[in-house]
């Protein structure tokens, strides 16, 4: 037995020959849908000569700033394979709240008049508190992510349009519409805040201790249990954190309209669904990379930006984008083919 | 070119973990009664027992998953830590279950590392080269950057030891590490074992074929009915004495009243050269023969592959060549229906996954395969369902508040009455049945065999797929198959027993 020495593997052993391959397709299906970008921008200027103008691509930034922050806050969800619907209600009405807390009863407020600093922080208050109690419901009382935020994003919604009964509420203070409507250095801040959540999240999904296991979840609860992972801890905090985001996504779109409509957020989860699932998110969970929930963003962004500027018919637009979804689940779907 | 160490009574290494007097009971069941294992420092020890046995239980004890009755677990001399200190368990003891608990879309290196990472923030660069190196060290041959998901059974294999390994535990359990790799695979993994051994880890080794305890393990201990049987050194105990072991004296050479067919009677089912690649177990070229009013016991361990014929048959899994002949006339391969039409009753394994619908009521899911005789237009007669419901309750024995009572609420032995009627409801030419009595009390079990038992004198041709001897005491003929291939026939009654089970466990009786 002694003889039985323990081998040192050299450099190159065959298992390393042959993974080298694989995992430069890996690295590959982040950017499944940059060919389909690239196409949608030449496409873009040749039908119409004001599309590829700075001032455009500005446009485009700020029209998806608030849609890219609630796609990386359905991804934390998705990846620890739950999913959460209600996250469209938070956007609406967490903005919607705090902003009848600032304004005067005299433009539909409550009539409390609160600061505009601490309209922000119910607005905060809201979107964590409702991503708390969907997350400690789904977790600890065991209930199915889908169907319990259907409920509360219908309720959620209901409060919206019951508090102020259907109307919009106008006239904000400078301090609360900031978010939306500022620029820096000629770029809208909605857009320089998203782009940081993307970093920020992409980095803390990669490098950080927590990122990865909310990855071991999503790919198999049993083996994080079995590693000592904080499944529970975990799971809930992500629900929370989603619920945060969405509340200031929500911020972002009030500034940039100057207005909270009872109706803000309706239909937006298909869209937010849809850029993170064409991005390579899966709704499984455990797999896909911000990167990529990224570039669907940007898809989804570039190509109703078109649609708009090639003046299609507003009621065909919805038509269109569910096109372009459902091809760029074909493309993603293509693309895995070839990876398999 | 393996020479088991000498563990004679004289040199006793210090053990990696002991259990001592260790009783458990489930209910009435008594899993475990007074069982002793130690696994020494550098040993492979094997721990073998029929289905039943108890070593499962005794697995998850040494693992800290079930509290014992009675009884000590000692872990490199230790006291066990309390049940709830996962992290200690994980420590001192690993078990390489079947199914894999590596996270599929993560790196290998992560897999390694899970929940183990020096800081908060990961630096990759370090965390592949840590993880290279533990590969490295142990001699494993596998690139840490490796999606868990695209890995073979044998290197999630190597994934999960080498976890253990590096969390600093020496001792290993590995649960039936062989059935499903391949004859090469099976190779390395005993070098890995070896050389694990030559550094001090001892190995819990659980396996039902025997013949690689001979190669690989250094002593055995036998289980039967929760019960410890013997432990000694291999080269002690020679296969008969194990098999005797294992299946205790008192069966041999049972004499049945079942008779076997008459060679002329009609052919059911003929299978022609049959291959089909499966993880749950190969087939390998398999050709049998099953004539009407005969019950032809298919007796092979998990993964042999006997399993997997009687999905082909049923139509679930599409072979890779070879066809299925039911009344001379081939099947159209993985198509359910095909079969169900042309006359195969199937009885499943599984029965909580695919055998009833448990909130259904009894004569509902007995009657499901033959709705279209009690039902007009689509419209189901419940009269005729319940008296045709009534009719297999009685000749079964079922034991529910009423036809209408959700099988789920029935108790075990009941509901897998319920599944056995459902095959038989439909008047079946061809009744493939798998494991009908696994979990079930006796007196159902009796029930059970008795049922099945007259359905064959009755002219139907039976497929029994087991390895229990008593639900091959109502077979008239018995084909054994080892790995996949068809090894040996028992032809007619009076057969052994004992060799019929040896001849299963890949020993050449």
């Amino acid at each position: 037995m002694s003889q039985s020495v323990i081998k040192q593997a050299e450099g190159g052993s065959p298992a390393a020959a042959a993974a080298g391959h694989r995992i430069s397709l890996q690295a590959l299906r982040e950017l499944t849908l940059l060919p389909a970008i690239v196409g949608v921008l030449i496409a873009g200027g040749l039908l119409n000569s004001s599309f590829l103008t700075t001032s455009n691509f500005i446009d485009v930034a700020q029209f998806s700033a608030a849609l890219g922050t609630v796609v990386v806050a359905e991804s934390l969800v998705l990846l620890v394979g739950d999913l959460d619907l209600s996250l469209q209600s938070v956007y609406g009405l967490a903005p919607l709240v705090a902003a009848w807390l600032i304004v005067p009863k005299s433009q539909l407020g409550q009539g409390a008049d609160l600061p505009a600093v601490v309209g922000l922080l119910v607005l905060l208050a809201v979107g964590l508190g409702i991503g708390l109690f969907n997350g400690v419901m789904i977790v600890k009382g065991r209930f199915n992510s889908f169907i319990f935020t259907l409920a509360m994003l219908i309720l959620l919604a209901g409060i919206q349009q019951g508090i102020v009964s259907g109307n919009t509420i106008y006239a904000m203070p400078a301090s609360f519409v900031y978010l939306g409507s500022a620029a820096w250095l000629g770029v809208p801040v909605a857009a320089w805040a998203t782009g940081i959540i993307f970093l920020a999240g992409g980095l803390f999904l990669r490098y950080h201790r927590t990122g990865r296991a909310i990855y071991a979840i999503g790919g198999n609860i049993e083996a994080a249990r079995a590693a000592g992972i904080q499944v529970d801890r975990i799971k809930i905090g992500v629900f929370v954190v989603a619920g945060g985001l969405s509340a200031v996504a929500g911020l972002m779109t009030a500034g940039h309209v100057d207005a909270v409509t009872a109706n803000q957020g309706n239909n937006l989860i298909f869209t937010v669904f849809a850029a993170a699932v064409i991005g390579g998110i899966s709704l499984d969970g455990g797999r896909g990379r911000i990167l990529g929930a990224f570039t669907g963003v940007v898809l989804l962004g570039l190509v109703q930006n078109l649609l708009i500027l090639s003046q299609v018919s507003t009621f065909w637009i919805s038509a269109a984008d569910g096109a372009i979804i459902l091809a760029a689940l074909l493309l993603a779907r293509f693309v895995e083919g070839i990876r398999r | 070119m393996n020479q088991p160490i000498s563990a004679g009574p004289e040199r006793v290494d210090p053990a990696v973990a002991e259990a001592e007097g260790i009783s458990k009971a489930f209910g009435p069941t008594r899993a475990l009664e007074d069982v002793s294992v130690d696994v020494r420092i550098g040993e492979c020890h094997a721990l073998v027992g029929r289905n039943g046995a108890g070593k499962s239980t005794l697995v998850s004890v040494l693992t800290g998953l079930i509290r014992p009755d009675r009884g000590e677990v000692r872990l490199q001399g230790q006291p066990a830590p309390p049940l709830g200190d996962r992290a200690a368990w994980q420590e001192r003891v690993a078990c390489v279950y079947q199914h894999s608990k590596v996270v599929p879309g993560l790196s290998v290196a992560e897999n390694l590392f899970l929940n183990r990472f020096d800081r908060r923030i990961i630096s990759w660069r370090r965390l592949r080269a840590a993880a290279q190196q533990v590969i490295d060290e142990w001699g494993f041959d596998l690139d840490v950057r490796l999606l868990a998901e695209t890995l073979s059974v044998e290197q999630r294999q190597i994934v999960e030891i080498a976890r253990a390994l590096s969390i600093g535990s020496r001792f290993l359990i590995l649960d039936e590490p062989t059935a499903s790799l391949e004859a090469r695979a099976i190779e390395r993994l005993f070098g890995h074992i070896r050389r694990l051994n030559a550094t001090g880890v001892g190995v819990l080794y659980i396996s039902h074929h025997l013949e690689e305890i001979y190669r690989i393990c250094h002593r055995v201990t036998v289980l039967r009915d929760g019960r410890h049987i013997v432990t000694g050194s291999v080269a002690a105990l020679d296969q008969s004495a194990i098999v005797d072991a294992m299946v205790g004296s008192g069966v041999v050479a049972v004499a049945q009243a079942g008779t076997a067919a008459r060679t002329e009677a009609p052919v059911r089912l003929r299978i022609e050269d049959l291959s089909v690649r499966s993880a749950g177990g190969s087939a390998d070229r398999v050709s049998l023969v099953l004539r009407a009013g005969e019950c032809l016991g298919l007796v092979g361990l998990r993964g042999s592959g006997n399993a997997t014929i009687a999905d082909v048959i049923a139509g679930l899994v599409r072979p890779d060549s070879g066809t299925v002949l039911i009344d001379g006339a081939a099947l159209r391969p993985g198509d359910r229906d095909s079969s169900r039409t042309r006359g195969v009753g199937y009885v499943p394994e599984d029965r909580h996954a695919r055998g009833f619908i448990s909130l259904m009521g009894v004569d509902e899911n007995l009657t499901l395969p033959i709705l279209g005789t009690l039902s007009r237009l689509g419209f189901i007669s419940s009269g005729r369902r319940e008296a045709v419901g009534q009719a297999l309750r009685t000749r079964l024995s079922i034991v529910s508040s009423s036809g209408r009572q959700p099988v789920g609420e029935l108790s075990g032995g009941n509901q897998q009455k319920v599944v056995v009627g459902r095959a038989l409801a439909s008047k079946p030419s061809v009744l493939v049945i798998v494991s009908p009595t696994t979990g079930v009390d006796v007196a159902s079990k009796a029930v059970l065999l008795k049922v099945i038992d007259e359905a064959r004198r009755d002219g139907m041709a039976v497929l029994l797929v087991s390895d229990d001897l008593e639900e091959l005491r109502i077979a008239t003929r018995l084909l054994v198959m080892v790995r996949g291939r068809v090894v040996r026939e028992f032809r007619e009654r009076p057969w052994n027993e004992r060799d019929a089970i040896a001849a299963a466990e890949g020993l050449v009786a």
